[in-house]
């Protein structure tokens, strides 16, 4: 699995959308992967998810190489990637009577 | 198959236990009282208390009832002792009689029938004393690994649960099942995202009860008109790093590692195979737990990325952190520091191998964090109103 090379995030596959921060990163920190190299946007916390790709509105987000949700709107490389930015797609009880 | 063994109890009825308790279990919840005054008589003995035991009915009465059951039998238990009242709809003699067909050793005593609460509490501390009497002479034994039947479980997950605990203790669990022991993976809800990859790896009506427990769990959802997020992943999961319930699935389904999906079983069932097996449990931690130690499992290795101290009353409750920060913070709750993955310390496969001897130490005896502090933990899943 692609470990940052800098040790700063894990990418769990290669097509993943995103990253995950191994130490907490500050705005402006920079994450080098083998292939390209992003910016912290924002503060990251430790363990949470950083965009390694631009996500168009809409688009599933893929993690694990599995999808992990959708995003609510376009995210760009460098981003927080969590529950401001992202819904799930599942156990979506409240979606229940628009889809009926 | 290897003929790896470990010292344990070989119970009358041909299953194996890791520990000897004497274990006194209330039929419902008026005979609480009771039970703890026998238990404070007694340190040796093991109590559980719970809200449950009358005004049920229906599969929520027959849970409730299995529950009680397959954990008063658990092989971990030399010898139970269950209290009653006299009127609750869990008769008291009738529990004992279905632990008595589990081949376990059982006395009963009712309340109303003995006369109130402190000719109950004197006739409860000496058949207790007689249990404890009857039980000192069983030894251990060397039994084969094969008989374990693991619990896993996670709880106060965070980021790093997927890429660390949960992965190592799944290597683990490989192990455990390549020996031709049995791993229980639990927590349906939180295998909403991530069953279509344990479906691959069953046979096809093993597959299809998955996805219909799989599928009971979203039809709550959509009968409430809820979103499962904040309830499950949980406020604390989400400040560790989790977004969604498939994120968290993703994570939490590597605990039961690689191998085939051989059964799925109902709460606190029995495993007709071995091999690794999904038992239909909530993702609430101590229900979880219950059902599985009713289900036989002996030992449970439970992953944690936000520190959760529980552990059962009858079984080892074996501790794995998936990170370095809040394993030192706890350090008294923890046993084994899967962070060390992420530190580049040791590699995902050498605590996978502390984990798995970790499974086997404790069937030998050795009492994990949570053991050792003495933690009774104990809840049984509602499936129904009381009446």
């Amino acid at each position: 699995m692609p470990l940052a090379l800098d040790g700063n995030a894990l990418r769990l596959k290669d097509d993943d959308d995103v990253a995950v921060a191994l130490r907490p990163l500050d705005p402006g920190t920079a994450v080098r992967f083998p292939d390209a190299t992003i910016v912290a946007a924002v503060q990251i916390p430790s363990g949470h998810k950083i965009a390694v790709r631009p996500i168009a509105a809409g688009a599933l987000i893929r993690k694990y190489g599995q999808v992990i949700g959708r995003a609510v709107g376009a995210i760009a490389p460098g981003e927080h990637v969590h529950v401001h930015n992202v819904e799930g797609t599942r156990g979506r009880g409240d979606l229940a009577e628009a889809t009926r | 198959m290897s003929s790896k063994t470990f010292l344990g109890y070989r119970r009358a009825n041909g299953s194996i236990g890791v520990r000897n308790h004497v274990l006194i279990i209330p039929s419902v919840m008026c005979a609480n009282f009771v039970v703890e005054r026998i238990g404070r008589a007694l340190p040796d003995v093991v109590t559980v208390s719970h809200p449950t035991g009358c005004s049920q009915v229906g599969t929520d009465f027959e849970q409730t009832k299995r529950t009680m059951a397959g954990f008063a039998a658990n092989p971990n238990v030399g010898a139970v002792l269950v209290v009653g009242l006299g009127c609750e709809t869990n008769e008291s003699k009738a529990l004992a009689n279905e632990i008595a067909a589990r081949g376990q050793r059982v006395e009963v005593l009712g309340i109303q029938e003995t006369g109130g609460t402190t000719d109950t509490i004197a006739r409860g501390i000496e058949l207790a004393r007689g249990l404890l009497a009857e039980i000192a002479g069983f030894e251990r034994v060397p039994c084969p690994v094969s008989a374990l039947i693991l619990g896993t479980e996670c709880g106060g997950s965070d980021g790093f649960s997927g890429i660390t605990a949960n992965p190592a203790l799944g290597y683990a669990s490989d192990r455990l099942v390549a020996e031709g022991g049995t791993v229980i993976l639990a927590e349906v809800p939180e295998l909403v995202g991530a069953e279509h990859l344990l479906a691959e790896r069953a046979e096809p009506d093993v597959a299809a009860k998955l996805y219909e427990l799989i599928e009971r769990v979203e039809a709550r959802a959509r009968a409430m008109h809820v979103d499962m997020r904040y309830g499950n992943p949980t406020q604390g999961n989400i400040a560790g790093g989790l977004t969604t319930i498939e994120e968290k699935s993703l994570g939490a389904a590597y605990k039961g590692g690689s191998s085939a999906l051989r059964e799925v079983v109902e709460y606190a069932e029995r495993p007709s195979k071995s091999g690794l097996v999904v038992m239909d449990t909530p993702g609430q931690d101590i229900e979880q737990m219950t059902g599985m130690v009713a289900g036989g499992a002996q030992v449970v290795v439970f992953t944690t990325g936000r520190g959760t101290p529980t552990g059962s009353p009858i079984a080892p409750v074996i501790k794995v952190a998936t990170n370095t920060t809040m394993f030192e913070r706890m350090r008294e709750n923890m046993d084994v520091n899967a962070g060390a993955i992420l530190d580049g310390t040791r590699t995902l496969e050498e605590v996978g191998d502390e984990i798995f001897a970790w499974i086997v130490d404790a069937a030998n005896g050795r009492a994990p964090a949570a053991e050792t502090l003495g933690f009774n933990d104990f809840a049984i899943n509602r499936i129904g109103p009381s009446f």
